[in-house]
This record gives C-alpha cells, sequence and structure tokens, in this order.
C-alpha cells in the first residue's frame, strides 16, 4: 500500500479550520478621530469566533473550493425549466462599473437620472415584448414576482368586493412554486388536470371555475414544453367568470419575438431575468423577478415604479400599490445586465432566440426518441420532457441515469419534474447551445440507454468520476450538522 | 447579425430540420395560433460589444456615485470598505455562472461556501442554525414574522415603531397575504396581547439607538406568550452583544454591509437565523454535512421538505432562488476581515460617529435628537429644513444625510461609516456650520 | 412476503393491530419501501383526539411528505419515541420495532372497516401491475 500523499479530505477543513490568531487577510486604517468612550461592558460581546486567515490562504480556499463546481462556462446545464443560457461577459464588466455599482438608494433622484433612465426604458422593453401595459422590476426573484402578482389579485378583487373568491386554480404540471405562492397570498390551491395531450383539460378547468375562484396561474409553454393551442379560449373562460389569468413566465424564451401574453388574454405575468434574459444564476441567485400587468392593474403594482416628469425621471407610487415588497426597488445590478442584454438582441435577436431554443429542444427530442420513452407525442417547445420509465424496466432509475451523465461530463437534466411524468427527464438545451455540444449530449445518453441494457450496475452506482460520490443525504436529514463546530465533531 | 450567443449556423439549422423532419423553422411554432403571432416590437436596433459599452458607459456617467464624494447616506444601505478579494472570489465564473446546487457530486464549491456561511452568521448572531440567505433584510424580517405567526397559531404581528418604514411596509405586504394584523407599538407603550406572534424589534433601530434594555423586552415578550424577532446590523455585531445573548428567537438583518455594494438598492442579502426548536419552521435552504460511500466530507441541501419543491401549498415559504452570489461576497468579507477586522471595522464606525455626533451638537442650531447609545447612524435637528441642508451640501461636493423631517421635526438621519475620514468629518461639521449660520 | 395476519390495513398503507381496546400503528412494508429513506416524523403528542381516516401525522423521507391518517378514531396513549431517535427504524422494522403510535379505541366496531391482510395484499399486488 502506498504511504504517499493522500486525496485531501477539502470538505473537512473550512476557513474555520485553516484559522490561526493573528493572521489577516485585509488592513484597515487606523482611527482617525478621537476615540469615544466605548459602551459598558455587558452590552459588549465578549467573543466572535469568526476565521482568522491570510490573504494567500483565503484565495487558495476559495479557488480549491470553485474547481469542484459544475458551471455554464465549464459546460453544458440542460435543466428543463431553468433556461441555463450563456451569460455574456461584456454584462459583467459593465454591471461593475462604479457609476452604477456607487449609487446610493437613497441618494438625491437628480444624481441618479441614468440608473432611472435605464430603468424606465426597461419597464417599457419588457412591457412591449409581453404585449403587457405596465411593469414593476421590484421584485428580487420569480416567486416574489409571483407573490406579487398573486397580491395584486387578491388586492385587486377585494377592492371590488369581491373577497368570497379564495381559490386558485393550478395546472398538475405547475412549478411548486406556484402552488406555494397562492398560499402566501391566502388563497386555497386547486389542482387542474393536464390532458393526454399535454394541455390544460378544459373539461377539468370548467368544472373547477366557479365564483369562487380568483385566477389561474399558467405557465406557457408549460412545463412540458407543450404549447397550448386553446389559451386563447381559457383565457376567456376565465374572464367570463370574473377571474384573472396569471403567467408564469419562466419558460418566455420559445415565445420572444414571436407571441405576446398581453395579446392571449394574460392579466398578470412574471419574468425570470436570471433565465430568459441571461443574468447569471450564481449558484442560487441573486436573479430578478419583474412583474408585468394590464393597464387595469397597473394601479396596484409595488412601489415604487419609476416615472417620467418632464424630461426627468421619479420614482412613483401606484395609487392602490400593494405596497414593498423589498427595502429599495429591486436588483439593479441584475437588471443592468439584462439590460444590456436587451441592447444586444435587438428586435431581430429576440427571434433569433427563440427561434434556435425551439430547434434546439426539437432536435433533442428527435435524436432520443428511438431510445426513451416520449410521453406526450408531439412537438415540443423550447423543452423536451422524457421518461426513464423504460429503464426502470431494467431497474434503472432516471436518477440514476442523471448521476451517470455526470461521468459524461454533463450536468443533468431536471429529473422528476413535472410531477405528472414518471421518471421525468426534463431538457431544455436553450440556444446558446451547438450542435456539436448537443450531439454530444444525446451521444451520452444513448450509450447511457445502451449501459442500462447490457451493464445496469454502472449506471446505478454512477457517478464514478466526479469530485465525490453520492452523498448521504438520509444522515443528513435524520442528524443535521448545519454549522461549524470548534470540536470539528459531527455532532451539532 | 447572427448574434454573438447563437452558435447554430445557418448550416447547421438546415441539418438540424432535416433530422427533426420539418422544412422550416416555423412549423415548429404552429401550435401558437396566427391570431397570436406577434409583429413588429419597439426595441432599439442591436448593438455590437463596442457601441454597448459607449451606451451603458455614457448612461453610467449620467449618476454621481458616492464613492468619489464624502457621503453621509445610510438608512439601511450602507458604503462599507469592500476588500478586493471579495470581488476576485464572486468574479470566478465557477461560482458565478453555476447553478443552484441541486446535484450535490458537483456542487460543493457552492454548498461549502453555503455551509460556511450559514456557520458564520450563526456566530455573529449567536443563534443556532442559520439559512442560506434570503432576498433582503427587509423580506427576512417578514418571512420571520410569517413563521412565527405559523409557529404560534397567533394572527397579530407586533412592530416596534423604530423599526425602518421600509421593513415595516414589507411586513405589512407579506402580512397582508396571510390575513395577518400588522400593530405598531412605541417603544414607551409596549402592550403585547396573547393574540401577537412576535415581537420585532430593530437594533441599532433606524434612528441609530440601542434599545436601553433589550434583555427586558425579550422577557416581557417570552411572557406575551409570543416571539422575539431582532433585526441586527451584522457590522454592530463585531461590537455589540448579539441577539442571541438576550433573548432572540428569530434574528434577521441585511447583509449588504458584508462586502456588497451599495449598487442603487439591489441585489442585496437577508440574513436569517432561530433557535435549534424552529429549525423545521426556518424558510429558505439549507445545507447540511454529510459524507460519500468513501467517507470524504461533504455538504448536501438538507431538510428540504420544508420547501416548495416538494412541499408546495404547505411550504414554509415559496422562496426558491435567492442571492447566493451575494451570500458568497459576505462569507469571503467575513473570512476577509476575521474575527480581529469586523471588531475593528465596528470600532471605527462607533467613534466616527461619535466624533460627528459630538462636534454637530455643538454647532448653534443644531441638536441630537435622541439620548442613549448609538452606533453608526444618528438623528440631528437642524436649524433649517433638511431638503436644504442636503441641498446645499451637495452643492458643495457632498452627500448629506436622509431627511427624516416626517418623524422628527427637522431631522437629519447622518450615518458615518470606516469610510469617512476624520478630514471629510470635519469640513461636513464646518459646511453645517456655515449652512446653518445663513438661516 | 404476505402481510402480518395479525392486524388489519387501510388503503393508504397504515397498520392496526388492537389488544385491550389499545390500537398500535404503524406504516406497512410497501409504504416505506416507497417512501425510501424515512428522515423525520411528526406524530401526535399523548391525549390527541383523531377520527379514523383523518390525518395523524407526517412522515418525511428525503425528496417526499407523506401523510399519516389514523386507522381508527381514539386517543393517542403513546408515541414511539425510538422512531422520532431513529427514523431509520420504520424502514428496517414496521411492523415491530418501528410502530408509530398507541390509541385507545373510541369504537372497536371500526376495525370491521378496515382491509384484512389478503384484502390488503391483493390492493399492492394491483398496485404494482400498474
Amino acid at each position: 500500500m502506498s504511504s504517499g500523499p493522500k486525496t485531501p479530505d477539502i470538505g473537512a477543513r473550512l476557513t474555520f479550520d485553516l484559522s490561526k490568531p493573528g493572521r489577516r487577510a485585509c488592513a484597515l486604517p487606523p482611527c482617525d478621530v478621537p476615540a469615544a468612550e466605548l459602551p459598558p461592558p455587558q452590552l459588549l460581546r465578549r467573543e466572535l469566533n469568526l476565521p482568522e486567515l491570510s490573504q494567500v490562504d483565503l484565495v487558495r480556499y476559495f479557488l480549491a473550493l470553485s474547481r469542484l463546481n459544475y458551471s455554464v462556462d465549464s459546460g453544458f446545464y440542460p435543466l428543463g425549466s431553468c433556461t441555463m443560457k450563456y451569460n455574456p461577459k461584456v454584462h459583467e464588466k459593465l454591471a461593475s462599473l462604479p457609476g452604477f455599482t456607487g449609487l446610493h438608494p437613497l441618494q438625491p433622484l437628480a444624481t441618479v437620472q441614468g440608473a432611472l433612465a435605464l430603468m424606465y426604458d426597461l419597464q417599457r422593453w419588457l412591457a412591449d415584448i409581453t404585449g403587457l401595459d405596465a411593469v414593476s422590476l421590484a421584485p428580487a426573484a420569480g416567486a416574489q414576482g409571483e407573490l406579487t402578482g398573486i397580491l395584486m389579485v387578491k388586492a385587486y378583487l377585494t377592492d371590488r368586493g369581491e373577497e368570497g373568491r379564495t381559490r386558485v386554480l393550478v395546472p398538475d404540471s405547475a412549478h411548486g412554486t406556484n402552488p406555494a405562492t397562492a398560499a402566501m397570498g391566502g388563497f386555497e390551491v386547486v389542482t387542474v388536470a393536464s390532458d393526454s395531450q399535454g394541455n390544460t383539460d378544459r373539461q377539468a378547468l370548467a368544472s373547477a371555475l366557479d365564483d369562487g375562484v380568483a385566477a389561474l396561474m399558467l405557465t406557457l409553454p408549460n412545463t412540458l414544453g407543450l404549447f397550448d393551442p386553446n389559451i386563447g379560449r381559457i383565457a376567456e373562460m376565465l374572464h367570463r367568470k370574473g377571474a384573472l389569468l396569471y403567467g408564469d413566465g419562466a419558460n418566455l424564451n420559445a415565445l420572444l419575438g414571436r407571441a405576446r401574453f398581453g395579446d392571449m388574454g394574460f392579466d398578470i405575468v412574471h419574468l425570470n431575468m436570471h433565465k430568459t434574459f441571461s443574468t447569471p444564476h450564481g449558484g442560487g441567485g441573486p436573479g430578478s423577478g419583474p412583474v408585468v400587468v394590464k393597464g387595469y392593474l397597473a394601479p396596484y403594482l409595488p412601489t415604487p415604479v419609476v416615472g417620467k416628469e418632464g424630461e426627468g425621471f421619479v420614482l412613483a407610487t401606484p395609487e392602490r400599490s400593494i405596497g414593498r415588497v423589498g427595502a429599495f426597488y429591486g436588483h439593479f445590478g441584475v437588471l443592468v445586465r439584462a439590460y444590456a442584454y436587451l441592447r444586444t438582441l435587438g428586435v431581430e435577436g429576440l427571434r433569433q432566440v427563440s427561434d434556435n431554443a425551439v430547434i434546439n429542444a426539437n432536435y433533442v427530442l428527435a435524436r432520443l426518441r428511438p431510445a426513451y420513452h416520449l410521453p406526450y407525442d408531439r412537438r415540443c417547445m423550447h423543452e423536451v420532457v422524457f421518461s426513464g420509465s423504460r429503464q426502470r424496466a431494467k431497474g434503472v432509475h432516471t436518477l440514476d441515469i442523471a448521476k451517470r451523465l455526470i461521468d459524461y461530463g454533463f450536468h443533468p437534466p431536471t429529473v422528476y419534474f413535472p410531477l405528472i411524468v414518471d421518471e421525468a427527464l426534463m431538457i431544455e438545451p436553450t440556444e446558446t447551445e451547438s450542435k456539436e455540444a448537443l450531439d454530444a449530449f444525446c451521444d451520452a445518453l444513448l450509450a447511457i440507454a445502451r449501459e442500462a441494457e447490457e451493464e445496469p450496475q454502472v449506471v446505478k452506482e454512477a457517478p464514478h468520476t466526479a469530485p465525490i460520490g453520492r452523498l448521504d443525504e438520509a444522515t443528513a436529514a435524520r442528524r443535521p450538522v448545519l454549522r461549524w463546530r470548534r470540536e470539528a465533531g459531527d455532532e451539532s | 447579425m447572427t448574434l454573438p450567443y447563437v452558435p447554430n449556423t445557418a448550416a447547421d439549422r438546415q441539418a438540424m430540420l432535416a433530422a427533426i423532419g420539418v422544412a422550416s423553422v416555423e412549423e415548429l411554432f404552429a401550435d401558437i395560433p396566427s391570431e397570436f403571432r406577434t409583429g413588429e416590437l419597439g426595441l432599439p436596433p442591436a448593438l455590437s460589444e463596442p457601441e454597448l459599452v459607449r451606451e451603458l458607459s455614457a448612461l453610467a456617467g449620467r449618476n454621481r456615485p458616492v464613492d468619489g464624494m464624502p457621503c453621509f447616506l445610510g438608512g439601511g444601505a450602507y458604503r462599507h470598505f469592500i476588500p478586493s478579494v471579495v470581488s476576485e472570489v464572486i468574479g470566478r465564473s465557477e461560482f458565478a455562472t453555476a447553478y443552484t446546487p441541486y446535484q450535490a457530486e458537483i456542487s460543493q464549491g457552492t454548498l461549502q461556501t453555503i455551509f460556511e456561511f450559514q456557520s458564520m452568521v450563526c456566530e455573529l448572531t449567536a443563534m443556532d442554525v442559520a439559512n442560506a440567505g434570503m432576498y433582503d433584510g427587509a423580506s427576512a424580517l417578514a418571512e420571520a414574522c410569517l413563521m412565527a405567526a405559523g409557529v404560534s397559531g397567533r394572527r397579530r404581528i407586533a412592530l416596534l415603531s423604530t423599526l425602518h418604514p421600509h421593513y415595516q411596509a414589507v411586513v405589512r405586504t407579506y402580512a397582508f397575504g396571510r390575513g395577518l394584523a400588522v400593530d405598531v407599538l412605541p417603544p414607551d407603550g409596549l402592550a403585547l396581547s396573547e393574540e401577537h406572534a412576535c415581537l420585532a424589534v430593530q437594533q441599532p433601530n433606524f434612528f441609530g439607538h440601542f434599545l436601553p434594555d433589550a434583555e427586558a423586552v425579550g422577557r416581557a415578550v417570552h411572557a406575551a406568550g409570543a416571539l422575539f424577532v431582532v433585526s441586527a446590523d451584522p457590522i454592530s455585531l463585531g461590537l455589540f452583544r448579539p441577539p442571541g445573548e438576550y433573548g432572540a428567537d428569530v434574528a434577521v438583518g441585511e447583509g449588504q454591509s458584508l462586502g456588497s455594494p451599495l449598487n442603487f438598492g439591489g441585489p442585496y442579502l437577508g440574513l436569517f437565523a432561530c433557535r435549534q426548536e424552529y429549525l423545521r419552521h426556518m424558510p429558505g435552504r439549507i445545507v447540511g454535512r454529510t459524507s460519500d460511500a468513501q467517507s470524504r466530507t461533504g455538504y448536501v441541501l438538507t431538510l428540504q421538505t420544508r420547501e416548495q419543491h416538494i412541499r408546495r401549498e404547505r411550504a414554509t415559504s415559496n422562496i426558491c432562488t435567492s442571492q447566493q452570489l451575494v451570500a458568497l461576497a459576505a462569507t469571503v468579507y467575513l473570512a476577509a476581515m476575521g474575527k480581529q477586522g469586523l471588531r475593528q471595522v465596528a470600532e471605527l464606525c462607533y467613534h466616527k460617529a461619535h466624533y460627528a455626533a459630538q462636534r454637530i451638537a455643538r454647532l448653534p442650531g443644531y441638536s441630537l435628537a435622541f439620548d442613549g447609545l448609538f452606533f453608526k447612524e444618528f438623528v440631528v435637528r437642524c436649524p433649517r429644513p433638511p431638503s436644504e441642508v442636503n441641498r446645499a451640501l451637495l452643492e458643495r461636493g457632498i452627500i448629506g444625510g436622509l431627511d427624516v423631517s416626517q418623524y422628527v421635526e427637522n431631522g437629519l438621519l447622518l450615518c458615518l461609516t470606516e469610510m469617512s475620514t476624520c478630514e471629510e468629518i470635519d469640513r461636513l461639521v464646518e459646511d453645517l456650520a456655515e449652512i446653518g449660520g445663513s438661516a | 412476503m404476505p402481510s402480518p395476519a395479525d392486524r388489519r390495513y387501510t388503503k393508504e398503507h397504515e397498520w392496526v393491530r388492537v389488544e385491550d381496546n389499545v390500537g398500535t400503528v404503524g406504516i406497512t412494508d410497501y409504504a416505506q419501501d416507497q417512501l425510501g429513506d424515512i428522515v423525520y416524523l411528526d406524530l401526535p403528542s399523548p391525549g390527541t383526539q383523531v377520527k379514523q381516516l383523518n390525518k395523524l401525522g407526517e412522515i418525511e423521507s428525503v425528496k417526499a411528505v407523506s401523510d399519516l391518517y389514523s386507522p381508527v378514531s381514539g386517543e393517542v396513549v403513546a408515541v414511539n419515541q425510538e422512531v422520532i431517535d431513529r427514523p431509520e427504524l420504520v424502514n428496517q422494522s414496521p411492523y415491530e420495532e418501528g410502530w408509530l403510535v398507541r390509541l385507545r379505541l373510541a369504537d372497536p366496531a371500526e376495525v370491521d372497516n378496515l382491509l384484512t391482510a389478503k384484502q390488503y395484499d391483493e390492493l399492492i399486488a394491483q398496485a404494482r401491475e400498474t
């Protein structure tokens, strides 16, 4: 047995473990004012257990961690409904301009007219792209955009004396944030089934639709990647019953420059800057979830919105505003990137995005369908949902397929969602992947399908080549260890 | 003009359309009824990269960033020093362009940094558990109040009137959703009823001052059977007693001061920590430590059954994407500053604010609005309306304070961080003297 | 392996075994297999009153939450602290050590509404085919 250097257990050494008293990574100037008397000791803290590291150790530590991450810049993320498109680097440079980063939200408006102009234009263009009338850039993420929209529905209906509308309808294919949001809005959630074509079952919708319904939350194209051609009729059904149509705009990438939510009858839609509009995911944020609405709902938008007064820009409070959803105006730093993206695309660029996104997804569909079960046998839009049911007959689950893809150098697609597809595998290539990348991905999935037939064990025990193997999630949930502790044991 | 972000060539598209079995891309959009096909949109023409840089630089040039000037503005967003290592680390595209770490085996970088962040927030606040972060301090406070209502089954939320007004507004918005009532109580009239799920306070408060006896408040809150929610400035926690030591059940706060620029109000970072007994009610993502089959230490998202993707309408919150990269900035900031550095930053803020307050209080026509212990911010009563004072300061190339005359007559909320030099403070005092003198 | 004959079953995969008017309640082997690694149990405290087929608590695995329904009406008299501390017991021994709660029955006749072991085995055989 070799006694040479072992692979370091990086996870076992945190900054706290690397800490040594007296080290520092950053020097501060001495105090240049006369020191005031400090408060009495009982008001001060006695100890502060933060690590002490030199700068070189700090940098090496975080860089070592960064190398353990998969990222868009290292490879393809076929994650359905996430739109993990490439994040343009010029946006990073522009978002870091001191003329943007150095602005205090409360400084005099006259000194931030450039920022307000950017937000005002972005508001206008998002309205135009979606065919709606008024915009709030305030919500911090898609889920907060959903909450904003649902609260606006509630406020609007309350104003009209329609508090009796206590239910929100949600398709069985919906993303979990939809019912969670409806519940946060104080609504009861009723699930509406999808039909065999993957569209909203209109019979089911009709029976669920009564005077107690406030709204239907629809994703379009839906989470199966399918466009419901009956959307116009659905909108009519709702409006005739006095209910609103809410749109989850997560899948807008398929419709950019092609079709607009407002034209189809949507009343409120939220958008995801960190999906459709190319802003980086950051490992889990920050995103941005602006809300676009029909004119009659504009008074209910959260405050503030950017308005124009003569030649200058101002912050305005809509007359029946639901109030603030955040301390300030939204994720300006993220909006700068979205703005730059739209300036890069122009009108023609919007179409290039949706065209190529949809071609790419249909190409993947065509290449994979010989090996994987396609539950809804029709053209998809920008994403396609397969089922791993054929492979399960050999004891290989979608989870195993996902983990085996890691060995082939790919991030797994979205798995086990939407819930209405058994062993779901949801693939969204986006327009920023090349045909070669898609071919490599499809080749890998086809190889895995063969492995599932011929040597299922190699799939079931995957990944074999990742920095770490499958982790014990059961113990992590049963006996949670959620923070570093001095004695470096495994007790929490 | 092909976008640099779309690799497919016309030849690629031809080949792919053939493989799909259609003649043109139009056929792929056949499901969209023709009446919804869009015509012209009003976007300006596409720009190349050099043109884009010129346009955006011009836009940026129409703003006056505070970095170039003495600035005494606080009110929930603060100009603090950001060590260069922070931008170095969060600029790594392995962190910046990574997805949410659902596939743990290839996301250990993100997951381990979240575990670090959780650990640091617990240390700072002296609480048992922390989540991976929320949108901002205001929504973190709102979610804490909702959690208190869920845990206690009570329907009223009590807020101390000295909480940041924007934070109070956000709590109201979230409370509206759940049909909860919000009562704003004055500091000298703290009467909690059995219907109150929590009392939320801010330390230091909107005016920069601390509760004279936070522990007593905590006891009163608990006597009423409610939860004690404290929104704390994280820089202040480098010096002052943390909420966990004076009875807080939930500690929240705004993490922008920890390594993030002002960014015209966002993205910022909500800190959220609580007692062990509320762990399963806590919103947001949580990372736990575990191991793989080879006994290597690793990290995973855990207790996911609280969250929307599993519990759906019964989730603790609808939150999905949060503020990971901003939390990473905070983690690097706290590791870079460390135990000594954070204390030093806090002391500098403390001494500079007290120096400024002392000197301004001695100016004729100016007085301090409040007594008692303060940190980083304080309110000055001016001899003239604060709007005029600020205007005059701006003319002299200084960003003044926040006009709080709505709450305190002629009140100006001034903020001093480690970024203000003695020279700048002295200049402020001179200018205020002049401005006050010309009343 | 046929399900134990000394008890009765619900369609939601709970079992109850009655002795001296006290029913011991748990989930079936099929249920624990479907759920996967059980990580947390949310069970009612002693004294809680429940009705037949109403929600008794929740069982969490890593990736799912499942409602637990009471096979009978009655009052909770005991909760198995062992499974609270070690949820994996439910996976390892769903019919013995992995019991969840004990109830004093309000109406012993209710047991007749439940499935026998044979009926329950037929039910899950059908479920496995689909």
